[in-house]
């Protein structure tokens, strides 16, 4: 097992407002990392530095060449990006994930196009290739930018909250590809609800300016705490419910 | 004779005009209705009037005044709309009533009458010249070269450019490019419909198509035929009725636009009926 990226006393801001300070983190091959951490407090920002969107303002993070060649991140942002009523099909999204290797004159080869129908059958969006966005459900919508972000075999694979806009039929099957992809990929995932992941991934990212590395897929409120991570932890039972904070 | 030598070059020059108009326009025309800028281009359009009347006033040829303004408010208000220092609407609507104001007033302040003023705002055949015909021409030639040779990144920056972004440094070069190059479509078309009419010679073609289809590059083919069918159509008419172009292009433009809605209704409708008959 090799590391695929390290982030050495990193730091990031957007103008004079501190994000993420002194960071120290490694990703390795086949990791399932959930990222957590409050509204603010820089789960974004770090996708945002892996990706290349934002430059650390101390620091460094190092990629390791031999498997992470630049510009093959696989990506999977929230929802909102994109205009649903746009004219693109299904195909031409899922091809668009081969941009990153691709130059500005770029045309798709046929071995291309059998890749985006082998990615699109194995998420089970046969049939849908030239449909457009609005004709299809929230969670084929979220199959597709998927599809757009393995088509170029990455091997780390970025997802922002991708529980927004799942709908609960289909998460079960989301989290059963995502573990089957875990298999050939690291993934890094962020997300507030730390109860639904748990079940799914290996180890958690707490990040709130700071990032605090959990290596266990379990994480009580005092880790949290003692992370000075403060997010509302939702456990499972019957029925459904919210374990809120104790009052005093 | 000379009546009919006459009469083949305006032919000649419809023709011409009406398939570089459909093509620019299709072309053009697709990325704004996709992209959901066409009150962006509505700004720009009106904002080139400026132009036009400082180009009046200065002795030089409208067209090139209303090009700088039409490509220099494009730009300045995708700018600023990216640096969110304004509400771009509101940026917008400013810049439309502001140009149309100083190309009125320009237009006033020059000696003498302006017997071209209608055609500019409505549009007429008469005084295309041989210059615009080829300039409309040239910019069909940069247009197909264009999207042809950066179909796919064009269409994936205006789909999704945050995502675009995750992988190439060039959103921002193709961004501004796409919008220079819609503005310079708008004011070569100028001549064609006029400024009060131009912006539907872009944006009803696309919506012809849109109802039969939802891939983008047949998007850009059926808005030419569509395109072209309307402007051809419409200076016929115009020529045998004797009433201003763009009026009558667009007329016929949204009469095939209601009547390609109309069949494709029916169309659903029956098909409704036959697999409830089965």
């Amino acid at each position: 097992m090799d590391y695929l990226l390290k982030m050495h006393s990193l730091s990031a801001s957007y103008g004079t407002n501190i994000v993420l300070q002194d960071v120290e983190f490694i990703v390795m091959e086949n990791d399932f990392i959930g990222v957590i951490g409050p509204n603010g407090g820089g789960k974004t920002t770090l996708l945002r530095i892996i990706l290349g969107l934002l430059k650390p303002v101390s620091g460094n993070i190092v990629f390791n060449t031999n498997l992470v060649v630049a510009n093959t991140i696989g990506y999977l942002p929230q929802m909102s990006t994109g205009d649903v009523s746009y004219p693109v099909t299904v195909t031409d999204i899922v091809l668009s994930g081969l941009m990153m290797r691709k130059g500005i004159i770029s045309r798709m080869t046929s071995t291309d196009k059998r890749k985006a129908e082998r990615v699109i059958g194995e998420l089970g969006l046969t049939g849908l290739e030239n449909a457009t966005l609005n004709e299809l459900s929230g969670g084929q919508m979220q199959r597709v930018f998927l599809g757009r972000a393995i088509i170029g075999d990455p091997k780390l694979l970025l997802l922002d909250e991708p529980g927004n806009f799942v709908d609960t039929t289909f998460e079960n099957d989301f989290y059963e590809k995502l573990r089957e992809l875990n298999k050939r990929m690291a993934i890094l995932m962020v997300s507030h609800d730390v109860g639904t992941i748990s079940a799914h991934i290996k180890s958690f990212a707490c990040v709130n300016r700071k990032l605090h590395y959990h290596p266990s897929h379990e994480i009580t409120n005092d880790d949290l705490l003692a992370y000075g991570c403060p997010i509302q932890v939702v456990s499972h039972g019957d029925i459904p419910h919210t374990v809120l904070k104790i009052h005093k | 004779m000379g009546n009919n030598i006459f009469q083949y070059d305006f032919i000649i020059k419809g023709l011409l005009g009406a398939v570089f108009a459909s093509i620019t326009a299709g072309l053009a025309g697709t990325y704004i209705v996709s992209k959901r800028m066409v009150f962006l281009s509505g700004g720009i359009t009106h904002a080139s009037f400026g132009g036009i009347g400082i180009g009046y006033f200065l002795g030089i040829n409208p067209v090139v005044g209303a090009a700088v303004f039409g490509i220099l408010s494009a730009l300045g208000i995708e700018y600023l709309s990216v640096k969110q220092k304004i509400r771009e609407d509101s940026a917008i609507g400013m810049l439309w009533a502001f140009g149309m104001a100083v190309g009125i007033i320009f237009i006033y302040l020059t000696p003498g009458y302006s017997p071209n003023l209608m055609s500019y705002l409505f549009g007429s055949i008469l005084t295309v010249t041989n210059a615009d015909i080829i300039a409309l021409g040239v910019m069909s030639l940069v247009l197909i070269l264009y999207f042809g040779i950066f179909y796919r990144t064009i269409l994936y920056i205006s789909f999704d450019e945050l995502f675009a972004r995750t992988y190439s440094s060039y959103v921002d070069i193709f961004k501004y490019l796409t919008t220079a190059l819609v503005a310079l479509t708008i004011v070569l078309n100028i001549r064609m419909a006029g400024v009060v009419l131009v912006l539907s010679l872009l944006t009803i073609p696309p919506n012809i198509a849109m109802i039969f289809t939802r891939v983008y590059f047949k998007i850009v083919i059926w808005s030419v035929i569509a395109g072209f069918i309307g402007t051809a159509a419409g200076y016929t008419i115009s020529y045998f009725a004797g009433v201003p172009v763009g009026a009558t292009i667009i007329f016929t433009l949204v009469l095939i636009w209601f009547i390609a809605k109309s069949i494709n209704h029916l169309v659903v409708y029956f098909l409704k009926i036959k697999t409830r008959a089965v």
